[in-house]
């Protein structure tokens, strides 16, 4: 990993420079925006029950789906397409460094982007003068599930950029695969025919890959081991397969 | 104590892709600070071979060693070891020239105290210095193609790989770059393939051919118009008796045929004639045809020896290897 350092900051620059970081950054924030008014003027209207943070954080699949799919799509695809992957590869660094380094920049604008609208609740508490905005339980809670979901999600973007050597489908790829992952698992967690027959052991499976129900817990305080380990080794698998997916492609170069 | 290994050495390497051999079988060593030229038409494996010998690509079976060290097995090393431009130099469109090559000084494992003054000198050496500040995508396809190789001799690398280094550039370009490689000769081991046949011949010591996956001809431009033709050739222009000039062509050299060479020969008997000599012998013999011809009574006007350019040696060498394997593949049944 000594290359790995060199190969961040080159891959973090990249993305600083792409107009597509800049479309993902102004959709992102500006939708987070929106949502952060919209709960702003339920609460200003009446009291509710649950804190702000936690409201806040149940719309976060929208701008996962289209954020993620922005930061990653051109990540390998477009090296390949452009050829720059072989020069890259044809110097003492290992195709497992040029990975974690796409993923590392990618995490990183991510996290940033999320961590940047912690400024909402700094800027309501500020004007409001109420401490009761900055319930800090659930907004800790909230940002750690996006921190620790944000490696699988990122990592599969990863993933679906180095199956195709096309930007776009890789960002289509990764929209379905987060798209899939997220909605599809809330969708199967209430399906009745999931508990007949054969399909039972199905059950446990989709309930714990049940991403709604892990933010959930995170809002509540709930750190429950086995989500960390559902997210941490997915985001290993997803990065060996990425890994995986440049050596055979590179076979049939 | 023994001598250094070869910088390059590959024995009976073969790939293939999903049923096609691009390389089929090729074995060649090149010495240290040896500049080869490699040449083989389009899809000929010139590109897979120099993929190979990066370590970018694994061979399907065969051995190929750079500097003494195994490619297969440490290719680490061997990409340490080596300076590559792959064929149509492709270059990151939104990096500045002097940042790209920071970064790829970095990658090489350049010291940072070194790099500074070392991306000085390539800027220089590659004439990049006025274009330093440019964004890569905004550069003309020669700037582009000088980026590509400052990249490769950027941390002097014992050996370069170049895949067409002079595709796209000018005259002028042309002959900086063929000083550029000059340069190199006897510091480096540099392999070049190109299309452009002269340049080859000026720049390289050795020439390897390929056709179809396989060596069909290697050795210096000189060898091989021997191996090649297998002859001599003059033209001459003289004038005199028939029969004066077959007798002291004869005493030259027996094997010497004269057979008249562009027009018919002229009606007048005295006329300068115009006849191409060819002989097996290839030391040089225009002296003693000359002085016999004189001694014979003959007006010699003109004589040089005719010089098969690398074009021609390379359209037979490949023409040949066409023909050989037209001859060995199975015949079709004959339909009654």
């Amino acid at each position: 990993m000594k290359h790995f350092p060199t190969l961040l900051s080159h891959e973090l620059r990249m993305l600083l420079v792409s107009p597509a970081t800049y479309v993902a950054a102004t959709l992102f924030l500006g939708f987070m925006g929106l949502v952060f008014i919209k709960i702003v003027e339920l609460y200003g209207g009446a009291p509710q029950e649950t804190s702000p943070a936690v409201v806040y954080f149940q719309l976060f699949w929208l701008p996962v789906c289209v954020m993620v799919p922005l930061l990653t799509m051109k990540c390998l695809a477009e090296e390949r397409r452009a050829g720059t992957l072989e020069t890259l590869l044809t110097t003492p660094v290992t195709t497992t460094e040029v990975v974690l380094a796409k993923f590392g920049a990618a995490y990183a604008l991510y996290a940033s982007l999320w961590a940047s609208t912690l400024g909402f609740f700094l800027v309501l508490r500020r004007y409001s003068g109420d401490e009761r905005f900055l319930d800090a339980g659930p907004l800790l809670g909230g940002f750690l599930f996006i921190a620790v979901s944000g490696l699988l999600f990122v990592a599969l973007g990863v993933l679906a950029s180095s199956l195709t050597r096309s930007q776009s489908v890789a960002g289509i790829l990764s929209c379905v695969a987060l798209a899939t992952l997220i909605l599809g698992g809330n969708a199967l967690a209430d399906s009745p025919w999931l508990e007949q027959g054969l399909l039972r052991p199905l059950r446990s499976a989709v309930d714990h890959a049940h991403v709604f129900g892990h933010r959930d817990d995170f809002a509540r305080g709930v750190i429950d081991l086995r989500h960390l380990l559902f997210y941490a080794s997915g985001t290993a698998l997803a990065l060996i397969f990425s890994v995986l997916s440049v050596e055979a492609k590179q076979l049939q170069a | 104590m023994s001598a250094p290994p070869p910088a390059i050495e590959v024995c009976r390497l073969v790939k293939t892709y999903g049923g096609t051999t691009a390389v089929n079988d090729i074995s060649f060593t090149v010495a240290r600070g040896e500049i080869v030229g490699f040449l083989g038409p389009n899809g000929a494996g010139k590109s897979t071979t120099m993929r190979i010998l990066t370590g970018y690509l694994p061979a399907t079976s065969g051995s190929v060693h750079l500097c003494g060290l195994p490619v297969a097995t440490r290719p680490d090393e061997v990409k340490r070891r080596i300076g590559y431009l792959p064929e149509n130099n492709p270059l990151p469109e939104d990096m500045r020239v002097s940042e790209y090559l920071y970064f790829r000084g970095r990658l090489k494992e350049v010291s940072r105290r070194q790099l500074g003054p070392r991306i000085d000198e390539v800027l220089e050496i590659c004439d990049l210095k006025r274009v330093r500040h440019r964004i890569i995508g905004q550069l003309s396809k020669g700037y582009r193609q000088r980026v590509g190789i400052a990249e490769a001799i950027l941390a002097e690398p014992p050996v370069i790989i170049m895949d067409e280094p002079t595709i796209g550039l000018d005259p002028h370009q042309i002959l900086i770059v063929r000083d550029l490689i000059a340069g190199l000769r006897g510091r480096m081991t540099v392999i070049i393939s190109s299309h452009i046949l002269p340049e080859i011949e000026v720049t390289c010591d050795r020439v390897l051919i390929i056709n179809q996956g396989r060596v069909v001809a290697q050795g210096t431009p000189a060898e091989l118009r021997r191996e090649i033709f297998g002859q001599s050739s003059y033209v001459l222009e003289v004038a005199g008796d028939e029969a004066a000039l077959a007798a002291a062509l004869a005493a030259v050299d027996p094997g010497l045929r004269a057979a008249p060479a562009g027009e018919a020969a002229a009606a007048a008997p005295d006329a300068f004639r115009r006849l191409r000599l060819t002989t097996a012998r290839t030391d040089e013999l225009g002296d003693a045809i000359v002085a016999a011809l004189a001694a014979a009574g003959c007006r010699v006007r003109a004589i040089g020896r005719e010089h098969p350019s690398l074009e021609d040696v390379f359209l037979a060498a490949t023409r040949r290897s066409w023909d050989a394997v037209q001859a060995a593949a199975p015949r079709p049944p004959s339909v009654r």
